[in-house]
């Protein structure tokens, strides 16, 4: 790393409302990941705590794909290429939570 | 003067000499890819679903679960001890731990990237080094809790055969049925294969920085694409995460 090198690259000064905004998406990452852990051991195990998982679950996703990915500012072709094929990902669930009711039924 | 030719950029877009999505050949294909992966990821995470679901979930009380071949078992029961910490009931706190880490190696991932963006070879080799350390952490800890539940409680379980069984493997399984074990080394073992690897591209990335190729090449995008692949990482564990802790 000699002065020679790095004199011809002028460095940019840094942006602080950027840096900001990245930590504030990681205290929201943080802050649903603490909510979950609370819930996990205070509200009763059922379907509506698996809701409630699920739906915190792509609260994250959101914020992780959104911000972190940058995806949220990019074109709208490139947003929509990435997430038009995810609702392959949909019809998959609803196959097989039907698929396993059917399994269980059958076995038990 | 109505003969010449003047391009119109809200209409051209994809009539050629722009690059129409905004982004590079390079990049372009990180997210495709990322995309085939996320097909992988989900077709695992939801046979883990299914086959869950086909078995008898466990009826009781937390406070009176003990393991059992015959029911899938509560997540926050099997994983529940922290190094050092040897007889300690600390349900989950190990793998909150995990969680945290990977997410502060994305934070710092970020970082890396925005530092590209302005041509800060310092701030790049730094955040890059952070994202490293954090992706060999996590990994660590990983290798802790697969040898724990490799080699399972002192007290074991009695199986239907009335044999006791200590930790779980690809036939056994002391904390639930046999699946239960072979979905949780195939899953977390995918995942954790995913990061090994992303801390190997970081790695690469890190010494580029250090050398000076990005510098000289005039652009940081490399920094971009493998942080992508790096964040997507993070994703996965994020659904990880909670389909096999806190569900």
């Amino acid at each position: 790393m000699s002065q020679e090198e790095t004199n011809n690259v002028q460095v940019i000064p840094e942006d602080k409302e950027k840096t900001k905004k990245i930590w504030k998406v990681a205290a929201i990452l943080a802050i649903v990941t603490i909510i979950e852990f609370i819930f996990a051991f205070t509200l009763p195990r059922g379907i509506i705590l698996v809701s409630i998982f699920l739906g915190l679950t792509v609260v994250k996703a959101f914020y992780i794909v959104a911000e972190f990915m940058h995806l949220k500012h990019e074109q709208k072709a490139l947003i929509w290429s990435i997430m038009i094929p995810t609702v392959l990902i949909l019809w998959l669930v609803v196959a097989l939570m039907v698929e396993g009711t059917a399994i269980f039924n059958i076995r038990y | 003067m109505a003969t010449t030719a003047t391009i119109d950029t809200t209409k051209s877009r994809w009539g050629g000499g722009v690059a129409p999505m905004n982004a590079s050949y390079g990049k372009l294909m990180m997210w495709f890819f990322l995309l085939s992966d996320a097909f992988s990821f989900s077709a695992l995470l939801i046979t883990y679903g299914l086959i869950r679901y086909s078995h008898p979930a466990y009826e009781g009380t937390v406070s009176e679960f003990t393991f059992s071949t015959e029911y899938w078992p509560i997540p926050e029961m099997v994983f529940e001890a922290v190094p050092f910490l040897h007889g300690v009931h600390a349900p989950l706190i190990f793998v909150g731990i995990m969680t945290f880490i990977l997410i502060l190696s994305s934070v710092t991932m970020v970082l890396a990237v925005e530092a590209g963006h302005r041509m800060d070879r310092q701030g790049v080799i730094k955040w890059m080094l952070w994202t490293i350390i954090g992706g060999l952490t996590f990994l660590a800890c990983q290798a802790w809790e697969w040898s724990h539940f490799i080699h399972g409680t002192a007290e074991g379980t009695v199986n239907a055969m009335g044999e006791t069984i200590f930790g779980a493997n690809l036939t056994e399984n002391q904390y639930g049925p046999p699946l239960f074990a072979s979905l949780f080394f195939f899953i977390t073992g995918f995942h954790g294969f995913h990061v090994f690897s992303g801390v190997v591209i970081n790695f690469i990335i890190f010494f580029n920085a250090v050398v000076g190729t990005y510098e000289k090449r005039g652009h940081y995008e490399m920094v971009e694409k493998t942080g992508l692949y790096w964040h997507f990482v993070d994703l996965v564990w994020v659904f990880v995460f909670t389909l096999f802790y806190l569900i």
